[in-house]
């Protein structure tokens, strides 16, 4: 793995099953009594947040804290920021208190590549959304969840999620993802198209003309107009956010004829694939991009992509900043060992604590 | 009066020739010439030009003298080969009335590093709502002769239309910046394969090739000229080349930056390669350098733009657009234009110096090196290969997308009227 994780294009295919790979061994911990692993003990994780994410940012939150990592919440509101203090002074500020990595959501596309190229910081710096890149925690999130539903049974084929470990060494070889929606604004779908990719899936953009961008022909995936045609077709199909002021700017005529043209309601539901699954990277927009009967159905994977987070957070928090752990070395090869020496470590801790 | 001679400096690049000067002016030029009384600059192997002539450098005075001043801005100008530039009038005030622009004027006359002719704001505060006074500055000490918005489109079509009629009264140009301004909302980049894949907002060809097509229609149909800045697609390079097969009066320039760098290099979100227009393709790059050589685009004009540091030391979407380039054109035209064999040095001196020159209607520049003529000469050493560094650039700002890229040529004087503002490569 490199240094970074600015762009999902940063994982080979083996980097990309190690982190979810990886995951499934943070989820394991998940299901424990006790959560909590002491692998970043002493180390600091910041979350830079430039742009509201309730949800990003206490996900990540929660990785670094199980991780005992210790956390600093650097929001731009009601900070330096928004008196106009620059990403570098920013940046150098963090740099002075130490910061082992940066977890930076900014509303610039290609904010947290400058951060990770200028110089400013050391640490590692993990990219939580930029603009309308990149956003490829996202992705390996939206990975692990399909994988665990449609490359999970014992024979590596589509199953009902059965539970953690699932699909653990598996890629998405030959699965059809179709992703619906406001391409063209979305960090979540150019991460998705990447790292599916790379994991070998089909991935097939939905959308109105006028939000695809230019070029997206030369993007390694297929492109539809239309979603009816695609359904049949789908193993998994990822609902994106439309943000209803995209419609004073022209790139839809109303809400009411997207929702028609684009959005999934049970009908279209029923013409998918009995495996399939219905995904969101959320927030939803309930009556939008996807009616309540879809987003409450037990098909859809929203809540379970936001638990599947946490996960695959810790485990990028971990390979970034663990690997250079002087008692993960030893077994650098082999992030399991490592965690299960770290699992008993932990054990110990909690002890001492127990008896003081 | 002081007497120069350039010794076996090879004369637009074609025979080797001594120039004497005199005073402010050539006084012959020949082979074998008499040194006596002369300072002799031994200039074999060097080609001798036409002092160079820009017409469009962002100077910044007044107002952001942070970024650069007339004088650190015609120090540039002098160690980059130019003894005249256009001094934009996105100043801060804006040079929409004659106070300012006689005021630029006057601190380039103070400066005597190169003739500063400044450039008249087409409308007033450049907001494209109501001409500026546009004969008080065609009348004022300065003589303004070309008038642009640059930084901004005169997008409005009346108004575009009316300045065009309005300047044939004192032999004035309007230089449109052209960009359609809906099309390029919160534009950051040239639209493209690569704005796609980065995300960020599109500034598509189309914004700047419809004002064009609008422009010289316009233009036709009033019957004025028209000049186009810092045009950068291949579609805008149609669109002239038709108009001139038509016979309008229309004129374009070109950048350096435009003649070389593409949008692959945003790739690194380093704000050195923001700028408007945006970097375009390869396919753009290559129309650009083919219509300078056959003369559909007249002449290269630097957009010479100076920021803080801290204006390009952020984030992409938080950067100035603009990069400096006088102290690196004429290399970049050597690299891009002469030693691909697209132009030889005599083009240069007309793209560079002689149809610059009639543009701005400007006088004493971009003329012939001949006898009696005045003596503004750039004499260049075609064989130098260096690494660009800004730590020595003589502009106050640093923002060149040039840094640490080999590039042929140097300039090794220059004479303004006869006086040496850079000699043996350094600023007198």
């Amino acid at each position: 793995m490199k240094r970074h994780l600015i762009s999902a294009a940063d994982l080979t295919r083996d980097d990309a099953l190690l982190v979810l790979d990886t995951a499934e061994e943070m989820a394991r911990v998940a299901d424990r009594p006790i959560k909590k692993l002491p692998t970043l003990r002493g180390r600091t994780v910041v979350n830079l947040f430039f742009e509201d994410s309730t949800r990003t940012r206490i996900s990540f939150e929660a990785a670094a804290k199980r991780l005992s990592a210790d956390v600093i919440n650097f929001s731009a509101k009601g900070s330096s920021v928004s008196k106009g203090e620059s990403l570098k002074d920013t940046a150098l500020t963090l740099e002075a208190m130490g910061a082992d990595a940066v977890v930076i959501r900014h509303h610039a596309s290609g904010a947290p590549h400058r951060l990770a190229t200028s110089g400013w910081i050391n640490g590692s710096v993990v990219n939580a959304g930029d603009g309308t890149h990149e956003h490829p925690t996202q992705a390996l999130l939206d990975a692990f969840t399909m994988r665990r539903h449609l490359a999970g049974a014992p024979d590596g084929g589509p199953t009902h999620h059965r539970g953690p470990g699932d699909g653990t060494g598996r890629d998405l070889a030959g699965r059809r993802i179709t992703i619906v929606g406001d391409v063209l604004h979305s960090r979540v779908a150019r991460s998705n198209v990447l790292l599916l990719n790379t994991l070998g899936a089909e991935v097939t953009l939905v959308a109105p003309p006028t939000l695809l961008p230019i070029g997206v022909e030369t993007w390694p995936c297929e492109v539809s107009y239309g979603l009816d045609p695609v359904l049949a077709k789908t193993d998994a199909v990822m609902m994106l956010r439309v943000q209803s002021e995209r419609m004073n700017a022209a790139f839809f005529p109303t809400e009411r004829e997207y929702a028609r043209r684009y959005g999934l309601d049970g009908a279209r539901m029923a013409a998918l694939p009995p495996h399939a699954i219905v995904m969101h990277p959320g927030p939803m927009n309930r009556g939008m991009e996807i009616t309540a009967e879809v987003a409450d159905s037990g098909r859809c994977t929203v809540v379970e992509q936001v638990a599947n987070g946490v996960s695959v957070r810790m485990a990028v928090l971990y390979l970034l900043l663990g690997g250079n752990e002087p008692a993960v070395t030893t077994t650098h090869s082999s992030p399991t060992t490592a965690l299960n020496r770290d699992a008993a470590r932990r054990s110990d801790d909690f002890e001492e604590n127990d008896n003081r | 009066m002081t007497k120069i001679l350039i010794r076996g400096a090879k004369v637009l690049g074609g025979e080797q020739q001594d120039v004497l000067i005199d005073g402010e002016t050539v006084r012959e030029v020949g082979t074998g010439l008499n040194a006596e009384g002369a300072t002799v600059v031994e200039a074999e192997g060097r080609i001798l030009l036409p002092g160079l002539v820009d017409l469009h450098t962002h100077l910044r005075e007044p107002g952001r003298e942070d970024s650069e001043t007339v004088l650190t801005g015609t120090r540039a100008a002098a160690a980059g080969g130019y003894t005249a530039v256009h001094a934009m009038a996105n100043t801060f005030p804006v040079a929409d009335t004659a106070g300012v622009v006689e005021q630029v004027w006057r601190l380039g006359k103070e400066s005597g590093y190169c003739d500063v002719q400044p450039v008249g704001a087409v409308t007033v505060g450049l907001e494209g709502k109501q001409l500026a006074e546009l004969g008080a500055m065609a009348e004022s000490a300065a003589a303004v002769r070309v008038f642009s918005d640059d930084g901004k489109c005169v997008d409005d079509a009346v108004i575009m239309r009316r300045a065009l009629e309005y300047v044939k009264a004192f032999d004035g140009v309007v230089a449109q910046h052209a960009q359609e301004p809906r099309l390029t909302e919160g534009a950051q980049m040239n639209e493209g394969l690569v704005s796609g894949e980065l995300g960020l907002c599109g500034w598509p060809a189309v914004a700047e090739e419809s004002i064009i097509a609008r422009d010289l229609l316009l233009a036709a149909h009033v019957g004025s000229r028209v000049h186009i800045c810092h045009l950068s697609t291949a579609g805008s390079v149609e669109l002239v080349r038709w108009a001139k097969s038509k016979g309008w009066n229309v004129t374009a320039e070109v950048t350096p930056h435009h003649l070389l760098l593409t949008d692959e290099l945003v790739r690194s979100y380093n704000p050195v390669y923001k700028v408007n227009p945006p970097l375009r393709t390869e396919a753009d790059v290559t129309a650009l350098r083919e219509a300078l050589a056959d003369g559909t685009i007249d002449c290269v004009a630097t957009d010479h733009a100076p920021h803080p540091h801290e204006d390009k030391d952020c984030e992409w979407a938080a950067a100035a657009m603009g990069m400096i380039g006088l102290e690196t054109a004429l290399s970049v035209v050597q690299h891009t234009m002469v030693d691909t064999g697209l132009l030889d040095w005599a083009g240069v001196a007309d793209r560079m110096s002689f149809r610059p020159a009639v543009i701005g209607r400007l006088h004493g520049h971009g003329r012939p090196i001949a006898a009696g003529e005045p003596a503004n000469l750039t004499l260049v050493d075609p064989q130098y290969r260096g690494v660009v560094n800004p730590a020595g650039f003589a502009s106050r700002s640093r923002n060149t997308p040039y840094e640490g890229l080999e590039l042929p040529g140097r300039v090794t004087a220059t004479f303004l009227r006869g006086k040496a503002t850079v000699m043996d490569g350094k600023l007198a």
